[in-house]
């Protein structure tokens, strides 16, 4: 029976020592590891959140450089297409340029032509006419009595019309 | 490996009858060759740590006495010894140690208390001793070297500090649980390292005694209803939500049920920690009464195989008393009661 009776002694003991024993570990055992424990947590958390940052950032700047690179790219060929264009349209035009000054230099020498034809008409016309006066003249001056002299005449001006 | 350990065994269960054999074989008594099995649990004025032959290994120990008409008074244990027999009986100063270990006075008319340094009380300090060394090692780490993973008995004792804050504590308790870690975290350790050095051989049964255990569960007890709040003392002495006839009934098993929790508690370590040291002991003591080198063997492995289950239920015990504490601390400061 004594087995299950708690003795006053051993309970007055139990309580200051487990007193003592509590308030020891707690002011010099507990709170030091406990705080220690946190903090450590928290630096882990800390550097944790630190790494997943970085790791972030370095995943930003990786995707920006790949947008930086898809930018250039997408200008390279922005630019390159543009350049073809405007060789293309350049060529274009210059084909367009050459066969417009060939046609116009073609109508200009075409113009010329027709002006010295006019010109050349005209001078022959004058010189005609003036041959013309010149032969009535003439034929006027040698008493054309005669036909057959007359006939000589003319064919002899017709000759030199020819060589003219 | 196995083979070794039978012959080991057949030795020491020889060398135990052989160093037995005289005692046992002059008192003959069945009752006498297992009386130290109760010796054990008990505690003593004096720790008696082998018989070899007639001689006493013991250990005297203070007995301190205090009398409201002689105020304290203190003896040593060896006092009361009988030279002859070595056996307690020898009154001194008006005491003297019944057949039952305990202290009594011979004029029947005075009161006293007996606040000697019993074999658990020394077992007690023992037991102090040992954990403050313990802890105390462990936290000079993290006074050395914050930030730094722990070495030596900082890296024995912080998991389970982590296990008792995160497992037993946090979960349990709540948001509050700061509050009441250091609590358990001694608790634990005191109980554990008590429960441990329990189970060495001429080691006291502290942590199996019911003083032991009825005084940490009061302790628990106090930190629990002390820290009660309103929530927690309404479901007690008008539960929410039941009709009054049912409260007539609910609130007295509400009151009972205060004092229903420590002593579970102390019942469940008292009755664990003992009946582990019983079975060991009749084990042992099967030895002496069968006086069969058969029965040493299988005996020696017996008691082999329950020490490491004792040093399970050591450890399982130390939790439980922790994990139900915190469940009954958490029941009290939690910010809503039960919501019927």
């Amino acid at each position: 029976m004594d087995l299950i009776s708690p003795d006053l002694g051993l309970i007055v003991w139990q309580t200051i020592g487990f007193a003592i024993l509590f308030l020891l570990l707690a002011k010099f055992a507990w709170k030091p590891i406990l705080s220690a424990l946190e903090e450590r947590d928290g630096a882990i958390e800390a550097s944790l959140n630190e790494a997943q940052k970085a790791k972030m950032e370095m995943a930003n700047l990786v995707a920006e450089n790949e947008k930086l690179l898809q930018e250039a790219r997408i200008e390279r060929d922005e630019i390159l297409r543009s350049a073809n264009e405007y060789a293309a349209k350049l060529m274009e035009d210059a084909k367009g340029e050459a066969a417009s000054a060939g046609a116009k230099m073609i109508e200009e020498a075409k113009a010329v032509i027709e002006t010295e034809k006019q010109a050349a008409l005209t001078d022959v016309k004058i010189q005609v006419a003036e041959m013309s006066l010149l032969i009535a003249e003439k034929l006027m001056r040698q008493n054309l009595s005669s036909e057959p002299s007359q006939k000589k005449l003319v064919e002899e001006f017709v000759k030199d019309i020819k060589l003219n | 490996m196995f083979r070794k350990f039978i012959r080991l065994s057949f030795l020491v269960s020889v060398v135990l009858l052989a160093f037995s054999g005289s005692s046992v074989a002059a008192s003959g008594e069945d009752e006498d060759k297992t009386g130290f099995i109760m010796h054990h649990i008990k505690d003593s004025h004096e720790w008696h740590f082998a018989t070899i032959g007639h001689t006493h290994v013991t250990l005297p120990l203070p007995v301190i006495v205090y009398s409201a008409d002689r105020g304290f008074e203190f003896f040593s244990s060896t006092s009361f010894v009988d030279p002859d027999t070595h056996h307690f009986g020898v009154e001194h100063a008006g005491y003297y140690i019944d057949d039952h270990d305990k202290l009594q006075v011979v004029d029947e008319s005075r009161s006293f208390i007996d606040l000697s340094i019993t074999k658990n009380v020394a077992m007690l300090f023992l037991v102090i001793g040992v954990t403050l060394y313990l802890m105390l090692g462990a936290s000079s780490h993290y006074k050395k070297h914050p930030n730094s993973p722990p070495r030596g008995i900082a890296s024995f004792v912080e998991p389970i500090v982590i296990f008792v804050r995160d497992e037993i504590a946090l979960p349990n308790i709540g948001p509050r649980y700061k509050k009441f870690t250091p609590y358990l975290l001694s608790l634990f350790f005191f109980i554990w390292i008590g429960n441990l050095l329990g189970l060495l051989p001429g080691a006291a049964n502290l942590t199996g005694n019911i003083a032991v255990t009825v005084t940490l569960a009061m302790i628990t007890f106090f930190v629990t209803n002390l820290n009660g709040n309103r929530a927690y003392w309404k479901h007690v002495v008008a539960t929410p939500g039941v009709p009054l006839p049912l409260l007539l009934i609910i609130v007295p098993v509400e009151i009972i049920g205060l004092f229903t929790k420590p002593f579970a508690l102390t019942v469940r370590l008292f009755v664990a920690i003992t009946a582990g040291h019983i079975v060991i002991l009749s084990f042992i003591g099967l030895i002496f009464v069968f006086e069969s080198y058969a029965v040493g063997v299988a005996s020696t492995l017996m008691v082999v195989f329950i020490n490491v289950i004792e040093l399970l239920v050591a450890t399982i015990q130390a939790y439980v008393f922790t994990l139900f504490s915190a469940m009954y601390i958490g029941a009290a400061v939690a910010d809503h009661g039960h919501d019927h």
